[in-house]
């Protein structure tokens, strides 16, 4: 029997995921005892790990998309040889940019700081994709639900905005550090604008699923979040750069945008409130638990993100750690919950694996460990980035007195990411359990 | 109609908007070849310029008002925390010119302002 791909790629997402985390941990022991590890260095491991735990992201979403587009959305693949290559790309790329980052070749830009050569491939593998989804989803008739929408602005968009992240290798705008930084971080907003377009899209797939109801994703509702969450993307990334000095009506159209997130904010806690008596969550109880965190993240990090991008706090909170923990609480908070929700479906409707006692009761407590966890991580960059906003503006202290004042609190931080790791190990490991046993057979 | 927004959105954002001619002397043949060092030897893992990147070490838009001796002593033989590259002489002075060049562009971060009355700051 073909085993389908979608699960294929899950499975790779999350080792992605698995092994970013490990990097991810080390990082911050790294962060907080220097001298550790230093065979390994810091400047090696935190791109080990951003890079992998993007991975997580993207192939968890494509994974979702390749299996549910047939299976639910009434469209047969264009190809069902494209996916399988689009795959073997991501693989043989992958690999390859885990080998450059080994052995300290660099050369790319935050987020992609391998040599920019190894972008080439992951176009293609982008181009691929997007052909197998335009060509199939155009032949649907009728009003496309808003998660088609959604996952096509997140695929278009990421070919947009990769290519944008790029731009810099052409002289005109990498010759003016201003313009450079604006782009670079305009191309990052909007590219995390586009990911989440392909996680929200999820996240409305598997609630209609769950609840097994097509109405809430033709909602005018769902249909406002996707355009704010579209403006967002075309032109909310300037709340990234506030203090790089371009020009004044760049920064203040930011602001506004930034502040429509406010609207999105209402209609979550609203549909939070609606979604709690929902009588289906029992059959689907791993993906309805993951939605409902996810909801509870995204209300702490809508709240974070709307106070940091009032620009007078902004300047306090910008270059410290209360940006991370911005990037973490909705990377990890909304963003992995969501794509885990999507794990369990896919993974319970391809498999029909039934989890064990045990594995059941790993899954339910890690679930709870990892949550936790990622509150006491979070709190603790928020404390340590305003200790050092506080300290910086106040000018008095050097920069390593200042590191080492926040120092006891990042060693938290540091263990909290440990506790983080093994919740999830504990949530991830039968998933990946389920997922092999299905292979094997 | 968004779409045609954001292309000519992007434009403007591509030129006008900007349009920094602050420092631009400073941008040699020298800072042009460190700014291709500060991505080969990854140095945005751990500094910021402008506040983007890692945050291990410090902003280092301005480090040049230290002056050229001290950011010098950091490239040569690095810190406990900062690893030394062993880089040549002039791989040195490429990241010096480099950061000579963000020094003039301008000042981050900001921190004599005034705040407005909106939540937008005038920096003195
Ligand atoms: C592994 C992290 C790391 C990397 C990579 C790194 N640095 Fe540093 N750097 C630091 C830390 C941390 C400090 C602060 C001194 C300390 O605490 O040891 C520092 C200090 C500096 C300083 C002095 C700044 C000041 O204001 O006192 C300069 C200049 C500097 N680094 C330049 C660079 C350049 C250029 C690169 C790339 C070639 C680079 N660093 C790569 C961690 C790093």
């Amino acid at each position: 029997m073909k085993k389908e791909i979608g699960i294929i790629f899950i499975a790779l997402a999350m080792i992605s995921l698995l092994t970013g985390m490990f990097f991810g941990t080390v990082s911050a022991l790294q962060f907080v005892f220097p001298g550790f590890l230093n065979d390994f260095p810091f400047v090696k491991v935190r791109p080990l790990h951003v890079s992998l735990v993007i991975a997580w992201i993207f192939l968890s979403a494509i994974g979702g998309i390749y299996y549910y587009l047939p299976k639910y959305c009434g469209v047969k693949l264009f190809s069902d040889k494209l996916p399988r290559i689009h795959f073997w790309i991501f693989v043989i790329t992958g690999l390859l940019i885990l080998i450059c980052y080994v052995m300290g070749k660099f050369g790319g830009r935050e987020y992609w700081e391998f040599p920019p050569i190894l972008s080439v491939p992951i176009f293609v593998s982008w181009i691929l994709f997007g052909i197998n989804y335009f060509k199939s989803v155009f032949k649907k008739a009728g009003q496309w639900p808003v998660y088609l929408w959604m996952w096509a602005t997140g695929i278009v968009f990421f070919f947009i905005t990769f290519s944008e992240a790029h731009l810099w290798l052409l002289p005109y705008f990498r010759e003016n550090l201003i313009r450079d930084l604006t782009i670079q971080w305009k191309a990052y907003g909007a590219l995390v604008g586009s990911w989440n377009m392909l996680v929200y899209g999820t996240a409305l797939f598997v609630m209609t699923r769950v609840k097994g109801d097509e109405t809430a994703a033709h909602s005018k509702l769902a249909f406002l979040m996707y355009f704010l969450g579209f403006a967002n993307l075309l032109f909310g990334w300037a709340h990234h750069i506030y203090i790089v000095p371009s020009a004044l009506w760049i920064r203040i159209f930011a602001y506004f945008m930034s502040m429509t997130e406010l609207l999105i904010l209402g209609k979550i806690i609203w549909n939070w409130r609606k979604s709690l008596d929902e009588a289906k969550k029992d059959f689907h109880i791993l993906s309805y638990r993951f939605i409902v965190s996810a909801d509870f993240w995204v209300f702490l990090n809508l709240s974070l993100a709307v106070i940091i991008s009032v620009p007078a706090i902004n300047v306090f909170t910008h270059g410290t750690h209360i940006t991370v923990a911005h990037a973490m609480g909705s990377t990890i908070g909304i963003n992995s919950m969501i794509l885990l929700a999507s794990c369990f479906f896919l993974i319970k409707d391809i498999t029909q694996y039934e989890f064990s006692g045990m594995e059941a009761k790993s899954i339910k407590i890690g679930f709870w460990i990892f949550n936790f966890f990622l509150m006491v991580f979070w709190v603790c960059l928020l404390v340590a980035g305003a200790e050092k906003g506080a300290m910086v503006m106040e000018d008095k202290l050097a920069f390593q007195q200042i590191m080492a004042n926040i120092n006891p609190i990042l060693i938290v931080f540091a263990f909290s990411g440990i506790g983080l790791f093994i919740g999830l190990l504990m949530v991830v490991l039968p998933a990946l359990k389920a997922i092999f046993s299905y292979l094997k057979k | 109609m968004l779409v045609v927004f954001n292309i000519l959105y992007s434009s403007l954002v591509y030129t006008i908007g900007t349009d920094n001619t602050k420092g631009e002397s400073f941008y040699t043949e020298n800072a042009k070849r460190g700014q291709l060092l500060y991505q080969k030897y990854n140095c945005t893992a751990c500094h910021q310029l402008y506040g983007l990147g890692g945050y291990m070490g410090p902003d280092l838009t301005n480090v040049m008002a230290k002056g050229e001796p001290y950011t010098k002593v950091f490239l040569q033989y690095g810190t406990q925390r900062m690893p030394n590259f062993h880089m040549q002489e002039d791989e040195i002075n490429s990241l010096i010119a480099f950061l000579k060049y963000a020094d003039k562009t301008g000042t981050s971060p900001i921190k004599h302002f005034d705040v407005n009355r909106d939540g937008t700051i005038t920096p003195k």
